[in-house]
């Protein structure tokens, strides 16, 4: 791997350590990974975004 | 198929006129039927309703760019084969391209398919555009799970073993072998692609058939207007070039296009 790459590779690695078990969220007969449920919190907050955010006019209305 | 008319042997041929042609012909009924269903002003739009500019209306075609990088970055890993990603720095980049596209796909779809539930958007004669969408999402699972028993590594062996079972107890375990590496890859890559193409055209067509739903009306329960088929806002136009009235040919026999049914119940 490149000089480069090995630095941006690291930097992620400290970020986010992967090198381990998933690690899972129980309830009752409900199991879901973090990582999951990180990916549906995300889909939810960008829905809300979506809705409540103001679309930019690139032209006037006639 | 014919051209020419029923000329007798001997006198010169008569050429069919062009409007018989299109209701003699499999051809042209089809073309008319084609043309009368999308003509090329709703198939290739240049202006949308007022009420599509929100972000919520993009999610639709995010899923749509996603899904050709996934497309173009499974067709690169196929020129090298399914463990090039194992033994390459470009093939582990090309297969993570794939994958997070992949993520991405179903990211924007989640949102699609949240947005246009609430929006109930099968109203309005759009029943068929709803059906669609809903299984080009669940083929897209299918060919995600498959895509996951292609990846040659350990990973993809565990879940073919763990998924053996699930499938076999349903009787599709006979035609549908998850620990058959090879046919699983070809539903991979060809056949649920295909399906998926196939869904997602019809959907795409069907969304420039119909347009895309408006909001509901204010004033009213969503419960009651949810039935209720909401008149189209005006949109906003560019001013229309009129083009110049032809004049040649006006005592030919005229094709008058149907009326579109687009807003007719069947």
């Amino acid at each position: 791997m490149s000089i480069p790459g090995a630095i941006v590779g690291g930097l992620i690695a400290a970020l986010v350590d992967l090198s381990h078990p998933g690690k899972y969220v129980h309830w009752g007969v409900i199991q879901i990974s973090v990582a999951n449920l990180v990916v549906i919190g995300l889909m939810l907050v960008v829905f809300v975004l979506a809705i409540l955010l103001p679309f930019p006019h690139s032209r006037p209305k006639r | 198929m014919s051209a020419t008319g029923t000329g007798t042997p001997g006198s010169p041929t008569v050429e069919e006129p062009v409007w018989v042609s299109e209701r003699t012909t499999w051809t042209g009924r089809l073309r008319r039927r084609a043309v009368g269903a999308l003509p090329p002003e709703k198939l290739l739009p240049d202006t949308q309703p007022a009420y599509v500019a929100s972000w919520v209306y993009i999610f639709g075609a995010l899923s749509l760019g996603a899904l050709a990088v996934v497309v173009i970055s499974g067709a690169v890993i196929a020129l090298s084969g399914p463990a090039w990603w194992h033994v390459s720095a470009a093939g582990h980049f090309v297969n993570s391209l794939h994958l997070w596209s992949t993520e991405l796909f179903f990211f924007f779809m989640v949102i699609h398919l949240w947005a246009k539930f609430f929006m109930a958007a099968w109203r309005g004669k759009r029943r068929l555009t709803w059906v669609t969408g809903v299984l080009a999402f669940v083929f897209s699972i299918a060919t995600a799970f498959t895509g996951y028993l292609s990846q040659q590594n350990f990973d993809s062996e565990w879940i073919g073993t763990q998924a053996k079972d699930g499938i076999n107890s349903t009787g599709a375990g006979a035609f549908w072998n998850v620990l058959n590496f090879g046919q699983m890859l070809m539903w991979h890559i060809l056949l649920l692609p295909l399906v998926i193409s196939v869904f997602i055209g019809l959907h795409v067509l069907q969304v420039r058939r119909r347009g895309v739903v408006p909001p509901f009306a204010e004033g009213g329960p969503l419960s009651r207007l949810a039935s209720v088929t909401v008149p189209e806002p005006a949109e906003v136009r560019e001013p229309e070039i009129v083009p110049p009235v032809p004049t040649a040919g006006a005592t030919e026999p005229a094709i008058v296009p149907p009326v579109p049914t687009a807003e007719v119940e069947p």
